[in-house]
């Protein structure tokens, strides 16, 4: 993974003496909450409903067993010895106190850590597939391009101050695991006919309340192209998106309003006038930073498929982690694990300190050191020999850690709702931790297989329940938190779609009893292997609809 | 409100007078100093424009590129509030599409704590309040010895210090 080099200590060093000369001058009153307010935001320092918030960067989500040690240690030192994983591969701190979050930043620095730029109105953390590097469907790797996307939007001098935020996303694979159609910017790495390495390039995704599917900006742009490119497009949108509703300014809504075609047209106009093809990453630099990302030395290993069979047939927990947690690896005889942060009736994403510290040891007993954190608020264990799984397995189920039920519907993705947000209009934490127990049964999940299931406390969507094969929505109803119940969202580029309104708002239990009226429906309906969001494809969401209302 | 500029790098001059904006369609003086609306100066700047203390000042929503090649001596951008981040991109604009030489102005709601960001973007002139601290400034100004991006302030992005033969190539 990449690796700082004395520049880029430097500017974190920088950064740090900053933010403690701003936090000083708040506490001596220099600064007034509305002064300090957008400094602290730019250092990912929320004000939540009971205390602040600090969101960390874990820049597209990789993390060395180092670094996820000192995430631990800051959970134990300056919180209360948790943290959680959100929707964009951050993690989050709930308890920090103001004055100690200079030394969190410094602790942070030490492992090459930081919260630049994880709120605010700019370029946020540039997420990507989990599997980068490892996934056996892989075209090319977006890792470098996302450390050389993080190098430009860190401190970019024009685009602090935009519309709104601002968040690309890139996928390197066959199957789009980062949603590159719901983000400003949707990159996919691919290769054109002459076999040159490119992107195509999506604008104008996203959820809140005003869901879009990213319309196509460019079919190909040479890879080396894309830091001129991305300045034109943020340069655009800085100078024309609407400022006069925060509701109404991310570039999703310039882009519906001028359409795709000017806006296409103002971009290229932009980049050609400041230099077009000709502004390029340097070859060397490219190179440099790949290097980092190189394929690393796997031993030659046969698949373990003896084994595998022999310990899948004698431990039916183990057979069932298998069935979900794995991913096809690159390299045989290895295998990239997911570790589910969803524990039947627990809160998604969340962690504790000595289970950080205990992954860490597992990363580098098992995974060359190496970890992810993902949209999904899961981890995973990317460079797992194949002989050492039941190993691996029996270790994360010391742990409470063995969960099996990744892409299942318990692996519930869920904001952190009224139990901590100021914005939310309902509790989502509690409405997860109730689906996870009422399916946590294991024959149940695997007949209904693959369906993923989102809780968003309100229509900002931090949840993504517009993506959701099934997500719940929590809304303010005459005072009293509801839900409404939204089928059929695809957050995969392939066949990305949103998710539809079921009917009314609900309580929380009627809630419940209607996801579970979903999942009959479905197994009544589904024809031969179909998945939910197949037979919901194919059947429309009328079907559904009724039995909800009849159920109630 | 007083106007201070970049004097050596990260140092800044003692306050001095600021110029008035004139508003959209107001009479405009036969002397300045004064700063003219956009559409006034394209509409006089035959003769505005041998005027050594009379400049321009943009609003958020002007194009700057509008001033094309006659440029004159002063430009102000001014910040309506610091959370309108156009200015940034307009005086990229100014330095790096149009060449703009001349003195940059950031006015009104212009925040210390984006002195770098500013600078970066090629303002060497900000207007302060009454009586502030330009310590907080200064600071502000040399906070940052690394760059990862090249912008209108040139200063040497880290790609090329990390790579000094390509970047000596291409210059």
């Amino acid at each position: 993974m990449y690796q700082y080099d004395t520049f880029d200590h430097q500017l974190l060093a920088d950064r740090v003496a900053e933010f403690s000369d701003q936090v000083d001058r708040r506490l001596t009153g220099a600064l007034t909450e509305d002064q300090f307010r957008p400094l602290r935001l730019m250092n990912g320092l929320y004000l939540e409903m009971h205390a602040y918030m600090l969101r960390v960067a874990i820049p597209y989500g990789v993390l060395s067993s180092r670094q996820l040690r000192g995430l631990a240690a800051v959970a134990r030192t300056w919180d209360k010895g948790y943290g959680h994983f959100t929707t964009r591969q951050n993690i989050q701190f709930n308890w920090p106190r103001l004055t100690d979050v200079p030394a969190i930043l410094q602790a942070l620095a030490d492992v090459e850590m930081h919260a630049i730029q994880t709120s605010g109105a700019c370029i946020r953390n540039v997420t990507i597939d989990p599997f980068a590097g490892v996934a056996g469907d892989e075209i090319a790797d977006p890792r470098p391009w996302a450390e050389i996307i993080r190098q430009w939007s860190t401190l970019h001098p024009e685009f602090t101050f935009l519309p709104r935020k601002f968040k690309i996303a890139i996928s390197g694979a066959i199957e789009d695991r980062a949603a590159v159609r719901f983000h400003d910017i949707g990159l996919r790495v691919i290769r054109n006919d002459a076999g040159d390495l490119g992107f195509r390039v999506w604008v104008g995704g996203g959820l809140g309340r005003t869901p879009r599917v990213a319309r196509e900006l460019r079919p190909f742009l040479p890879a080396a192209q894309i830091l001129g490119y991305l300045e034109a497009a943020l340069r655009v949108y800085n100078l024309h998106g609407r400022r006069d509703n925060k509701y109404k300014a991310r570039i999703k809504i310039l882009v519906d309003e001028i359409g795709i075609d000017a806006y296409r047209d103002q971009v290229e106009a932009e980049w050609h006038a400041a230099g077009g093809p000709a502004l390029v990453v340097p070859e060397a630099e490219i190179a440099r930073v790949a290097d980092f990302f190189a394929v690393p030395d796997y031993v030659t290993l046969p698949d373990a498929t003896v084994e595998l069979a022999r310990w899948r047939g004698a431990d039916s927990g183990f057979d069932a982690w298998m069935g979900t947690n794995i991913l096809t690896h690159r390299a045989p005889g290895y295998a990239a694990v997911t570790v589910s942060l969803k524990p039947v009736g627990g809160i998604p994403g969340d962690i504790t300190a000595d289970q950080m510290d205990a992954m860490a040891d597992l990363a580098d007993r098992y995974s060359l050191g190496e970890l992810r954190a993902t949209k999904e608020q899961n981890l995973v264990l990317p460079n797992v020999r194949q002989d050492q799984l039941h190993a691996l397995w029996s270790a994360l189920r010391s742990l409470g850690l063995e969960t099996a039920n990744k892409g299942r519907v318990t692996d519930i993705i869920s904001c952190p709702g009224q139990d901590y947000c100021s914005l939310a209009n309902a509790r989502s934490i509690p409405m997860a931790q109730e689906i996870s127990r009422r399916f946590a049964d294991r024959r149940r999940l695997d007949t209904l297989g693959p369906i993923t299931l989102n809780v968003s406390g309100c229509i900002n969507a931090c949840g993504h329940h517009h993506v959701g094969n099934i997500g719940l929505l929590g809304v303010d109803k005459r005072g009293a938190e509801a839900y409404q119940l939204v089928l059929g969202g695809d957050a995969g580029e392939a066949d990305s779609s949103i998710a539809q309104i079921t009917g009314r708002a609900m309580t929380a239990e009627e809630a419940v009893d209607a996801v579970e009226v979903t999942a009959a429906v479905y197994l009544d309906r589904r024809q031969d292997a179909e998945t939910f969001i197949q037979t919901f494809r194919r059947i429309g969401v009328t079907p559904f609809k009724e039995a909800i209302d009849a159920a109630r | 409100m007083p106007l201070v500029k970049l004097n050596t790098p990260g140092g800044l001059t003692a306050p001095v007078a600021d110029w008035p904006l004139l508003a959209e369609d107001a009479y405009v003086p036969p002397t300045g100093p004064v700063l003219v609306p956009l559409a006034t100066w394209l509409a006089g700047r035959d003769t505005l424009k041998d005027r050594p203390d009379t400049g321009v000042w943009l609003a958020a929503g002007d194009d700057a590129t509008a001033l094309g090649d006659d440029l004159p001596a002063v430009v102000a951008i001014r910040f309506a509030a610091f959370t309108d981040g156009r200015g940034y991109s307009q005086a990229r604009l100014l330095r790096e599409r149009l060449g703009f030489t001349g003195e940059l102005r950031a006015v009104g709601d212009v925040l210390v704590d984006q002195a770098r960001f500013l600078t970066r973007s090629g303002f060497d002139a900000f207007q302060v309040a009454e009586g502030s601290d330009l310590v907080h400034f200064e600071a502000a100004l040399g906070r940052f010895s690394v760059v990862y991006q090249a912008a209108a302030d040139r200063a040497t992005p880290v790609v090329a210090l990390r790579h000094p033969s390509y970047w000596s190539a291409a210059e």
